[in-house]
């Protein structure tokens, strides 16, 4: 074996890494990654109640579920997304007990009592919720698939602007931040927008801090 | 219907609500969460199971076994696929590599194995039980040492080379010449919704829901690679969370799910995995271009050569950076050269504007640094430098080619005359401030599109179309073009997309997909509009469509009236001449950007955009804005952090994933600004449109590292231009 | 991601004693590492004690006129607090360069202290990495190093910290209080707490196998300019090429400590002196026996133009 970062990349060595080996021809397979699973463990289920929106759920779920999942695959609140699982993106944003997260990176399972916001629970096509109309105003979107993420962060954080929280770009520390196009910019920018709607999102939120102020 | 010569007026003309920024159509679904994505339907596909896909740990080689033994022994896996134990498969004939690799290995993260599991999670816990051994061969990862190896490559479309005059003489003996060398990086498509399919199979019927933007040419390709009659394969894709090039064609993801549920017995959804994505799937290739200006000295161009390298897998495809110079700027003598080496990265393919994109953001640099050789303003350069016709054939007129009416009200709105004309001159408190603009072109493209429209008894006309919607508009401007041809409100049409039982159309791509597609529209209820006035009896000479109803001389009827019990159905394709080769049909623009640069770290914040785009009839000037400035972010990112990090060891984009490949974030990009020029162009449709989706990208990058340069004096040429590029030529701190 | 049992903690000794003696157990607060790690095979628990029901989500004064942080407050919590505001400037930047406001709402003071790299290499199982899976080699090395640590690596890894808070923990002094198993307490000072590299990158934190921080404690607050400088690429959610903690007193004296350089916040006490002198001396002693890759030679000058920046702004 190589020593400490001392590893080639020719094809004559032998690396063992996760649950792949490479082998050259005639080179003899080592023994298989030790920390790759050995054997599968059945899955761990726990039973866990929702409150989405308003509407307590009772589920059982594998622990591995997250919160993201949970509301996609097994209650169909398919209007927040997933996409990237990893935190990367925002598009799962929903706003927890009042706080915007990442349900991505959260388990079902440590959400019991929990009071979960999602999408859906701000609006409908029929009666869109402020922040929802402003958007469609400002075309704030355009293939769709960040737009809750992105409704349900700027909601949170007109109300984290409100609750006095500074942001990276706040002038002064003690001072009230403002909703201005460089707060929300920065406030905003664990939602990416791969269509690049930015200028117009930052438009409709304006629009709504505006009108609450 | 056939376009082939020039529009007159027509009923769209009338812009009662074609023209308008009206809201989209489907935005209240799409800000409501309602809108449902490939992977959330359902309703069309129950009870799924969950595929999980497996990548490919090497670039190049061989799966000398595969051992899936305690995988398949997991809790819930119902069935695992691989190359073993696939079937036969053919390859699609839009795809370069197999979409399911084994035992030989194309490319890093090819896909080599599904799991099928009754959840998500036994799935991805299974796939991680699966044990492989590769045998690694060696591959070429490296494009500039690839560089001499390359080959002119074989192509039905644009020749790769192109010559006019004597490039090489001119060149030698101009009296001023510039010769400069650019590389751009390999970036990523990144749309938000990853690659994601359903599929379900009744009996040799097989069902997908997919992302994918263009419909007629995936479910041939799916029937293709599975070995079934076309006829067999319905794809289903109404919402697409971006695409960008990225879902032009078929990918694992819907493949994988078809077979999954093939050997599961039960309808299967697969997702690629974020972290998959960036090599599993296609990207921009790199480049490396060379550009060479010969010029008087009073800033005539009297040569232009662009010679441009890229890389692919074997049998794959070039980028075509060097196109547009074949057509910008005026110039007697020219050359242009496309070169193509192999390399065992993942696929490169299309990306938002191939060739343009990429080709631009080296061409408007050289463009700039030669007229600060000629010691012209740059934009006055270009002005100089403009042409009425293809230069390469000067009996060819552009359609339409308003650039320097862009260039000079850009230049006017934005403040050029205040720029400093020497770079590093500047200030702003902490940061270095400059001004840069570019051109912007991207060439014109139409495509032959059908639709089928139905009138009801209610009055409603449906607009039935496998047109996508890939963020672009295309419900809203489709719904634009009915309600204006059948003189009805926009609350009384309905428009149906993505489905391949509806008439095939021209797709999402190429930035073709809204003239091509609403001329599609038009073609249709223009049957529709003579079956109805047929139906009433109406003479169809003066025959008006307006307010729900139907004119005649002094004759009216609602239009519902003419449905009667049964309705009316009209189909028609719009179908091209060969005007676009009598014209040269291209979209023009200007872009002009502001940028602070951090005097002590050299770190880059844009400050201002504006764009001028000239690209025909504005259809939806909300939408089109939209797509405008999506393309100038796209551009912002290319310009200034995107970077497909390769390991030239080992043969993979490195940073593959959304933290570490960087796309811009809301605080990286300013209020945006674009102008449409009023501009009409009967040669491209009767719609008098043109696309716009990838104008706004066209460009963008150089006006960056323009102004860049404005700032800093630095002037750098390998893309993206990070604070590391600058640091050293940075003035003294404090 | 493997089948894990899933436990809520009921005090913090229980929950470290479990930790212990569960084979294969962790902790889990905000989560949003952990289950990225998990997600990618990189973190296997089979067990996860969930200690978000602990009542450690307290900011307090200390006797000594300092502050007592919960390990649970959660980043915004501790970034808004108004005497964090006013009287630990640097702490409160710093946490909020960091992340995202969705992140910073979950994450946790004792959960950013134990982020674990970025490195791409680290978060790619099929490549080597002795942080990952010790003795399997370092990608870096030779690799796409650009992010990577230009001082205090070494042959086994280069990898940096991604903390942006531990950054102005580090420069304001901080401790680390925790509970062991056998329910003692103790308290780390802050310079302690992150290793280097060495020969076992996979061993980050001087914390034993079950120890469950509690707290984070500061001194009482340190007057001065209060400067976090954070650079990037992106303008926002990124993780630093270089960071600059500093507080700077009027006569140009202070404390730097650096991020984005090290396996660890980097702080050189001797280089301090230097700081009236300016960047350039400052900033040789604090990257002394720098040993870059040519990827991220760059760092070496940024650190100096950057502490140029922090040390002009600091005069102002």
């Amino acid at each position: 074996m190589p020593g400490p970062g001392n590893i080639e990349f020719s094809r004559r060595n032998l690396l063992i890494v996760g649950a792949a080996s490479f082998v050259t021809p005639g080179a003899i397979a080592a023994p298989t990654a030790a920390l790759a699973q050995t054997a599968a463990a059945p899955p761990a289920l726990s039973k866990v109640a929702l409150n989405i929106n308003g509407k307590v759920s009772e589920l059982e779920l594998d622990t591995r579920t997250t919160l993201l999942d949970a509301l996609r695959e097994h209650l169909h609140l398919t209007g927040t997304k997933k996409g990237c699982d990893h935190g990367q993106c925002g598009a799962c944003t929903v706003i927890v007990d009042g706080r915007r997260i990442n349900s991505c990176l959260t388990l079902a399972v440590m959400h019991a009592g929990d009071k979960v916001t999602t999408i859906e629970g701000l609006g409908t096509p029929q009666n869109l919720h402020p922040m929802q109309s402003a958007f469609v105003k400002h075309d704030g979107y355009q293939c769709g698939y960040c737009t809750p993420g992105q409704i349900c962060s700027a909601v949170a954080a007109l109300d984290e602007i409100k609750a006095g929280i500074p942001s990276h770009v706040s002038a002064d520390l003690s001072a009230s931040p403002q909703a201005t196009a460089a707060e929300l910019r920065e406030r905003m920018s664990g939602n990416i927008c791969r269509c690049g709607a930015y200028s117009n999102i930052v438009d409709a939120i304006t629009e709504v801090a505006g009108r609450q102020a | 219907m056939k376009f082939d010569t020039p529009a007159t007026t027509n009923p769209i003309d009338q812009l009662k609500i074609i023209g308008k920024p009206t809201d989209r159509i489907d935005g209240p679904s799409k800000t409501a969460g309602t809108a449902p994505y490939a992977y959330e339907r359902h309703d069309i596909v129950a009870n799924p199971a969950h595929g999980y896909v497996v990548g490919s740990a090497i670039a190049k080689g061989r799966i000398a076994s595969i051992d899936l033994t305690d995988a398949k022994a997991a809790a819930g896996v119902l069935a695992i696929v691989t190359a073993e134990n696939a079937g036969k498969l053919a390859k699609g004939s839009l795809n370069t590599a197999s979409l399911l690799g084994g035992p030989e290995i194309q490319h890093y993260h090819q896909a080599i194995a599904v799991v099928v599991a009754e959840t998500f999670e036994q799935a991805r816990s299974a796939a991680e039980l699966i044990r492989v051994d590769y045998i690694r061969a060696e591959g070429a990862y490296d494009l500039a040492a690839a560089k001499n190896s390359a080959a002119k490559p074989a192509t039905d479309e644009d020749p790769p080379d192109t010559a006019v005059g004597d490039f090489a003489g001119a060149f030698a003996t101009a009296p001023v010449q510039f010769d400069a060398t650019y590389t751009t990086p390999d970036q990523a498509h990144a749309m938000m919704e990853p690659h994601a399919s359903m599929a379900a199979w009744d009996g040799d019927r097989l069902t997908v829901v997919t992302s994918n933007q263009m419909i007629a040419w995936g479910a041939r390709d799916l029937a293709t690679t599975l070995g079934l009659p076309r006829d067999r394969v319905r794809m289903i894709s109404p919402f697409i969370g971006g695409g960008f090039g990225g879902k032009l064609f078929v990918r694992a993801d819907v493949l994988l799910a078809a077979l999954g549920a093939r050997a599961a017995g039960r309808p299967v959804k697969v997702a690629l995995t974020r972290p998959l994505i960036f090599n599993n799937t296609t990207h921009r290739p790199a480049t490396i271009q060379r550009i060479r200006i010969g010029a008087t000295r009073d800033g005539r161009i009297t040569a232009i050569g662009h010679e441009g390298w890229s890389g692919d897998l074997p049998d794959g495809k070039p980028e075509t950076a060097v196109n547009q110079t074949r057509l910008l700027y005026a110039g007697a003598n020219r050359m242009t050269a496309t070169r193509l080496a192999v390399l065992d990265l993942p696929e490169g393919n299309a990306m938002r504007a191939p060739g343009e994109a990429s080709g631009m953001m080296a061409l408007e640099i050289a463009v700039d640094e030669m007229a600060e050789k000629l010691g012209l303003d740059p934009i006055e350069f270009r002005i100089l430098n403009d042409t009425q016709v293809d230069p390469e054939k000067p009996e060819r007129k552009f359609s339409h080619r308003p650039l320097v009416e862009c260039l000079r009200m850009g230049a006017d709105r934005f403040g050029w005359s205040k720029r400093s004309a020497q770079p590093g001159r500047t200030r702003d408190g902490r940061w270095l401030t400059g001004i840069g603009a570019a051109a912007a072109f991207r060439n014109n493209v139409v495509q032959k599109s059908a639709a089928r429209v139905r009138l009801d008894p209610r009055g409603v006309v449906t607009v039935e179309t496998d047109m996508t919607d890939i963020g672009t508009g295309s419900y809203t401007i489709i719904a634009q073009t009915a309600a204006e041809m059948m003189g009805l409100p926009l609350n009384k049409v309905v428009v149906r997309l993505g489905d391949s039982t509806f008439p095939v159309s021209a797709g999402s791509g190429g930035q073709w997909g809204a003239n091509s597609s609403t001329a599609g529209v038009y073609a249709a209820c223009v049957k529709l509009r003579e079956a109805v006035a047929q139906k009433l009896g109406f003479g169809s000479a003066d025959v008006v469509f307006a307010d729900g109803e139907v004119r005649s001389g002094n004759r009216s009827a609602p239009l519902a009236k003419a449905a009667g019990d049964s309705g009316i159905v009209a189909e028609d394709t719009i179908e091209f001449g060969d005007l676009d080769k009598k014209y040269q049909q291209s979209t023009f623009g200007a872009h002009f950007v502001e940028v602070g640069v951090d005097a002590a770290t050299a770190e880059v914040r844009i400050r201002r955009m504006l764009a001028v785009c000239a690209a025909g009839r504005i259809l939806n000037p909300k939408s089109a804005r939209s797509q405008v400035i999506g393309a100038m972010t796209m551009g912002a990112g290319a310009a200034l952090m995107e970077d497909l990090v390769i390991d030239e060891r080992s043969g993979f984009f490195v940073n593959h994933d959304l933290a570490g490949y960087e796309v811009p974030v809301h605080a990286d990009i300013p209020h945006q600004d674009v102008i449409f020029l009023d501009e009409v162009d009967p040669i491209s449709s009767p719609m008098k449109a043109k696309g716009v989706g990838e104008l706004g990208i066209c460009g963008v990058g150089a006006a960056i590292a323009n102004a860049i340069y404005n700032a800093t004096g630095v002037r750098v040429r390998d893309y993206p231009i990070t604070l590391d590029k600058l640091l050293d030529r940075m003035p003294a701190v404090g | 991601m493997k089948p894990f049992t899933y436990e809520r903690a009921r005090s913090p000794a229980e929950a470290a004693a479990a930790a212990a003696r569960i084979q294969g157990a962790r902790f889990i607060a905000g989560g949003t590492n952990l289950l990225d790690l998990m997600k990618l095979q990189i973190e296997t628990p089979g067990y996860l004690i969930d200690v978000n029901g602990l009542a450690l989500d307290k900011i307090e004064t200390t006797p000594e006129g300092g502050m007592r942080i919960g390990a649970l407050v959660r980043n915004t919590d501790l970034a808004a607090d108004d005497r964090v505001r006013r009287d630990y400037g640097l702490l409160s930047r710093a946490m909020l360069a960091g992340a995202s406001g969705q992140l910073r709402n979950k994450a946790t003071t004792a959960g950013n202290l134990l982020q674990r790299t970025r490195c791409p290499y680290f978060y790619d199982t099929n490549q080597p990495c002795n942080k990952r899976r010790p003795g399997s080699g370092c990608a870096a090395l030779g690799g796409f190093s650009r992010q990577h640590a230009v001082v205090g690596a070494s042959e086994a890894c280069i990898a940096t910290h991604p903390s942006d808070m531990a950054v102005a923990m580090r420069a304001l002094d901080a401790t680390v209080e925790t509970v062991r198993p056998d329910g003692s307490a103790r308290s780390i000072p802050i310079a302690e707490f992150h290793r280097l590299p060495g020969d076992t990158p996979h061993i980050e934190t001087a914390l034993a196998a079950g120890e469950l921080i509690t707290a984070v404690t500061l001194p009482k607050p340190v007057g001065g300019k209060h400067i976090y400088r954070k650079v990037r690429d992106r303008a926002s959610y990124a993780f630093a090429l270089i960071s600059v903690a500093a507080v700077i007193q009027r006569d140009g004296s202070g404390r730097v400590a650096l991020g984005g350089v090290a396996h660890k916040p980097w702080r050189v006490e001797a280089a301090e002196p230097d700081l009236p002198r300016g960047a350039k001396a400052a900033s040789a002693g604090l990257l002394a026996d720098a040993t870059p890759t040519r990827e991220n030679a760059f760092k070496l000058l940024l650190v100096e133009r950057t502490l140029g920046a922090v040390l002009t702004e600091a005069r102002a």
